[in-house]
């Protein structure tokens, strides 16, 4: 081409990034890399390749972890984490910053390095993956620098075995190793396989950051290495990547004592509404489902479009797609680069091959002949039945629907077993910030799309995983209390053969939907005394009860909309008319368990009611400090329906103290009573009744926990379980859970102090935290 | 040089693509259009602030976009102490923008900066020094900059601006009609200004760092081209605020939303504050991408620009020679 020519065409050309300092750095390291274990880079063992998606060459051969070297890496965080702790949040942020500061100086060669190993731009990886990772060491320097202070009950969980996916090696890695350290944790990591070579790179910068030996452990491999994370003697697990995966990891870890965090996929909505800016909105699009590929966990990658404006907007959508430039990931002009790897080149065209609904729009660009490239796709016309709408394709592939009011978009943006994030244009600032509040979804985005920030939180609802990254609220991630607990003590039921000691026998049924309910099963079981009598009989609730609690919650949802001040005022009704019984409750209480406590149980209760009373309007959300021209709002929801194992011991203290915090925060709950001391939870439903609480807010159940405690877990319509009680449950919980990835709260065999208790945990794991990104100006 | 001399070097002014559009006639006030035209601000400062980073062109694309650019320079002078003579050195700077060295060392034929815009009373000095350049005159006009003088009088001036040999008029609207929500009367000015202009072409300046807001912007200009625009321009270049990448966004998107809706292409100038290269490219692009190859030409679209040339010429011997060029090497205008 000349100048003249040029002149006339006015193509862009090329403008390509060099990668050869890249390419030389690989080969400063023998273009053969091991693990980066106890400070050291180890010796290559059996070796795969390392590609660039967009061409297919090899980059670099890395070692394929065995059992020994993830049992070296753990041995050595363990070695590593006490000293790192103790040295104090100053220490651990100076080396934080170090590293902040490091993947600044060296800020292209990541960038460069990243786009070679990915396929993704230049222009990503130089502007949003590399700044964002760079923030992530800042800000998470800054918490370590403010733990003593702001976090003084909160100690390190010890040694964390995480696992990334590939799709932003860096900045996932940015994302799981700034909070771990800035705690005092110490880490073993496994970078995808695809794309571990940046994390070679970080390897290298820890050290020149002084990092101790141990802190930081980086083992490469597939996913079989992952397992052996996941299974090692580590204490607690960070996992990013496919629900699929975090299913089995959930399983797996069920019962271990591990914590775990899971940020999976999503099938996120976009709404557009008729009164949005449609030229931003179209814009929008090519962020959120055209950047990276489409290879995004929180991708806006299902339209919805008001009917109003639908065939504008997809005209204007269609236009702006035929304008993406596909190509080499190195050339800076260019939008879409190249898919991963052919494997996940492959899951795309099958995907959509598969489908036949619709009508389906490629961008106008032109592939080139070799590397993974797909082209921006449009499909319009489908609906929510329709595979495509449904299930992630985790490529730069659109669904679309349209939809004819705002609550049928929330219906439909919720209709999705998904729930990380949600996009929202509108220019009705009404309408906009009504909507938010519905979306399931742990980020909404209104009128602009995949912001981040280190600053607010990152993470999802439903089976997009539990956990956030960022913000105050990903730090609780890595802590746990400092307080050493006490273990829980092993209660059974007390024998007996007598009559009751009362007159007239008394019915003690379930508590359902407000209502007194027989067991569907037709059981009781005698509850005896500490002296032998028979105090009463308790039903024996089953699958169904379990099911009709669950639905009686659900009813119940407008609980979930009520102010603070009006749940408040409930929670001290209940406290009032429980002390108008409250001889008889204590007296109750020692009868079941023998001894004289029963009078501070029903203090400690009344307490309790009196404490989450005061909370209910008070335990307010955030706004979060991000670099934009708006507020991140971080609010604080109600986690939804609640199942709880109730603990043995303190049969009243324990059921209230686990009922006050859950609806306090506008959570409707199912009770699973004290299984051997039942009966001051049947009384206690007689005291719900007469304090206005709405039917289906608090549902009792009695009988075994091994029963209710399975169905509870597995049931795909409950949100969390939790579990106070027989720590031989806490395994069945877990591993349950994984059926939709509810959220878990399992003591591990540390007992619960109902005297006294703090509430603090209880309010969180009560609460979701969502953060609304609303960027103004005019 | 006296104004009285013609110059002799010859200009060719056959690379500039002919006029071949139909004129944009206009089209009845669409109120509910006007109305529903929305811009976000926040999205659109992320779009142009995106932009430059997602867009680069290097080397001999490089040296080509600029001499594109330059073609589409309203070579333009603005001051009360504008001078015949001093028209006269502006004019030949615009007969010959690039020095021939460069364009031969680039294999590029003469080529002309878009027209020279000037004053009324500039006009017969500039239509005489560029006579036979093909070069057209633009005169501001309608009270420019503020506007404010009497209705009749400022139909009058494009008359006689139109008489005196100014085929291209650029017009200001009355700020106070879109900040008082009267979009009749700013169609009905606009209607007026346009028919007054005859066979010269009208652009329209919208004064957008008067207009208060970027839904404004979008709203004034959907309305200026329903009455008839031939150009919509940003600015001045008198207000504190002049051409920006998102004002621009926002006026090339009404742009290709009226050529979507009636299929006349309606032309786009940024005016007032862009005077680096590294600027002009980037608008380029803006337009490459928001509406398409069509709009890179002069007949639709043009900077007002001053300072620009001098910046573009130093980056085009930086391409030629690979040394960074100095101001004082290229002709003054």
């Amino acid at each position: 081409m000349t100048v003249s020519e040029i002149f006339e065409t006015m193509d862009y050309g090329t403008a390509p990034e060099a990668a050869a300092e890249a390419l030389a750095w690989i080969v400063d390291q023998g273009g053969r890399f091991g693990h980066f274990i106890d400070g050291a880079m180890t010796a290559t063992g059996e070796i795969f390749e390392s590609r660039n998606p967009a061409t297919g060459e090899v980059l670099a051969h890395l070692t394929q972890g065995t059992q020994a070297d993830v049992d070296a890496a753990v041995k050595a965080a363990r070695r590593a984490q006490p000293k790192w702790e103790s040295a104090g949040g100053h220490t651990r942020a100076k080396v934080l910053y170090a590293l902040a500061r490091l993947l600044q100086k060296h800020s292209r060669l990541f960038a460069v390095l990243e786009t070679l190993d990915n396929g993704k731009p230049i222009r990503e990886t130089r502007d949003i993956d590399v700044p964002l990772a760079q923030r992530h060491f800042y800000y998470h320097a800054g918490m370590a620098q403010l733990m003593q202070s702001e976090l003084p009950d909160a100690a390190a969980i010890g040694v964390c075995g995480q696992v990334i996916p590939w799709n932003f090696p860096l900045l996932m890695l940015a994302w799981k190793v700034a909070p771990a350290l800035a705690i005092g944790n110490t880490v073993v990591l496994k970078p995808a396989e695809y794309t571990s070579l940046t994390a070679m790179l970080f390897a290298d910068i820890c050290t020149q950051a002084g990092v101790p030996k141990g802190v930081v452990n980086i083992v490469t491999g597939d996913g079989a290495v992952g397992e052996m994370i996941v299974n090692a003697d580590v204490d607690k697990v960070a996992f990013t990547g496919s629900t699929a995966v975090g299913r089995r990891i959930r399983e797996a870890t069920a019962g271990s004592g591990k914590a775990l965090t899971l940020e999976l996929g999503g099938k996120s909505p976009y709404i557009v509404f008729d009164d949005a800016d449609l030229d931003s909105a179209v814009e929008g699009l090519v962020d959120a489902i055209w950047f990276n590929q489409g290879q995004v966990c929180c991708a806006g990658s299902r339209l919805l479009v008001h009917e109003p404006v639908a065939d504008l907007f997809y005209a204007k959508l269609r236009e702006r797609m035929d304008k993406l430039r596909l190509g080499s990931p190195l050339d800076k002009s260019i939008d879409v680069g190249a898919i991963v790897d052919p494997k996940q080149l492959d899951a795309i065209r099958s995907m959509v091959s598969a489908n036949t609904a619709g009508d389906t729009h490629v961008a106008a660009c032109t592939i080139p002949p070799e590397g993974c490239f797909y082209p921006p796709t449009l499909i319009t016309g489908l609906h929510p039945a329709d595979t495509l709408m449904q299930e992630e394709i985790f490529g730069p592939v659109l669904v679309s629907t349209t939809f004819r009011t705002p609550a049928e978009a929330v219906s439909i943006a919720n209709n999705t077993r998904y729930g990380l994030a949600a996009t929202v244009w509108s220019e009705n600032v009404n309408l906009a910030l009504d909507i938010a509040p519905k979306l399931s979804a742990g980020i909404v985005w209104i009128n602009g799309t995949n912001m981040m920030d280190a600053a607010a939180g990152f993470g999802g609802v439903r089976e997009s995983g539990f956990g956030r990254e960022g913000g105050w609220e990903g730090l609780s991630a890595y802590t746990k209390p400092k307080a050493k607990p006490k273990p829980v003590k092993d209660v059974a039921p007390m024998e007996g053969s007598g009559a009751p000691e009362d007159g007239i026998d008394r019915t003690a049924k379930l508590y359902i939907g407000g209502k007194q309910a027989r067991p569907d099963s037709g059981y009781s079981a005698p509850v005896w005394g500490k002296n032998g009598a028979l105090l009463g009989h308790a039903p024996q609730a089953s699958r169904k009860d379990v099911r009709n609690a669950v639905e009686a919650a659900h009813a119940a949802k407008g609980w979930s909309k009520t102010p603070g001040h009006l749940r408040a005022q409930i929670l001290y009704f209940i406290a009032e008319n429980l002390n108008a019984r409250a001889e008889e409750f204590a007296q109750r209480l020692n009868h079941m368990q023998g001894g004289k406590s029963g009078a501070t149980e029903v203090d400690a209760a009344i307490q309790s009611l009196f404490t989450y009373a005061a909370w209910a309007d008070k335990y307010d959300g955030q706004i979060h400090n991000v670099p934009i021209r708006g507020v991140a709002l971080a609010m604080k929801e109600p986690v939804g329906v609640i199942g709880a194992m109730c603990a043995s011991t303190a049969p009243l203290a324990g059921l209230v103290g686990v009922m006050a915090p859950a609806i306090a925060m506008g959570n409707r709950v199912i009770l699973c009573a004290s299984e051997p001391f039942p009966l001051a939870a049947t009384d206690f439903s007689q005291v719900l009744e007469t304090s206005d609480v709405p039917a289906g807010v608090v549902n009792i159940l009695t009988g075994p926990h091994s029963d209710t405690a399975d169905t509870l877990a597995r049931h795909m319509d409950v949100d969390a379980v939790w579990s106070f009680s027989d720590p031989a449950h806490d395994k069945t919980v877990e591993s349950a859970s994984a059926s939709n990835l509810k959220r878990t709260w399992v003591q591990n065999g540390n007992a619960v102090n109902w005297n006294s208790t703090d509430a603090k945990p209880f309010l969180a794991h009560s609460t979701e935290i969502k953060n609304i990104w609303v960027p103004y100006g005019e | 040089m006296s104004v009285d001399t013609l110059p002799t070097t010859s200009t060719n002014t056959e690379h500039l693509p002919q006029v071949t559009e139909p004129r944009n006639t206009g089209m009845p006030l669409d109120l509910n259009w006007v109305l529903s035209a929305q811009a976000n601000t926040s999205a659109i400062e992320r779009r142009a602030a995106s932009l430059p980073a997602r867009r680069s062109v290097k080397k001999i694309y490089q040296a080509a976009w600029l001499l594109k650019a330059v073609t589409c320079i309203d070579l333009t002078t603005l001051s009360g102490d504008d001078t015949a003579r001093r028209v006269g050195r502006l004019s030949a700077k615009a007969r010959q923008p690039i020095a021939a060295s460069t364009l031969d060392a680039l294999g590029m034929p003469p080529i002309t900066t878009g027209a020279v815009c000037v004053y009324h009373e500039m006009i017969a000095p500039a239509v005489h020094a560029l006579q036979g350049s093909g070069i057209p005159v633009a005169a501001v006009s309608t009270g420019f900059p503020a506007g404010l003088s009497p209705l009749p009088l400022r139909i009058a001036e494009i008359e006689q601006s139109v008489a005196a040999g100014a085929a291209e008029i650029d017009i200001v609207i009355s700020r106070r009609h879109v900040l008082e929500g009267n979009w009749q009367a700013l169609y009905d000015e606009m209607r007026a200004f346009r028919a007054a202009c005859g066979d010269a072409h009208v652009k329209a300046i919208l004064a957008t760092g008067e207009l208060g807001s970027l839904r404004n912007v979008a709203r004034a200009s959907l309305v200026c081209m329903m009455a008839g625009a031939d150009f919509i321009k940003t600015s001045t270049g008198k207000e504190s605020v002049n051409a920006t990448l998102p004002v621009s966004l926002v006026m090339i998107r009404a742009i290709r939303d009226y050529y979507d809706r009636t299929g006349y292409r309606v032309g786009y100038k940024p005016a007032g504050g862009i005077s680096k290269a590294k600027d002009a490219i980037t608008y380029l692009a803006l337009i490459k991408e928001e509406l398409g190859d069509r709009w890179l030409q002069p007949d639709l679209f043009r900077f007002g620009a001053s300072s620009l040339l001098n910046d573009i010429e130093r980056q085009l011997e930086h391409h030629v020679s690979g040394a960074y060029s100095a101001s004082y090497r290229h002709p003054t205008s």
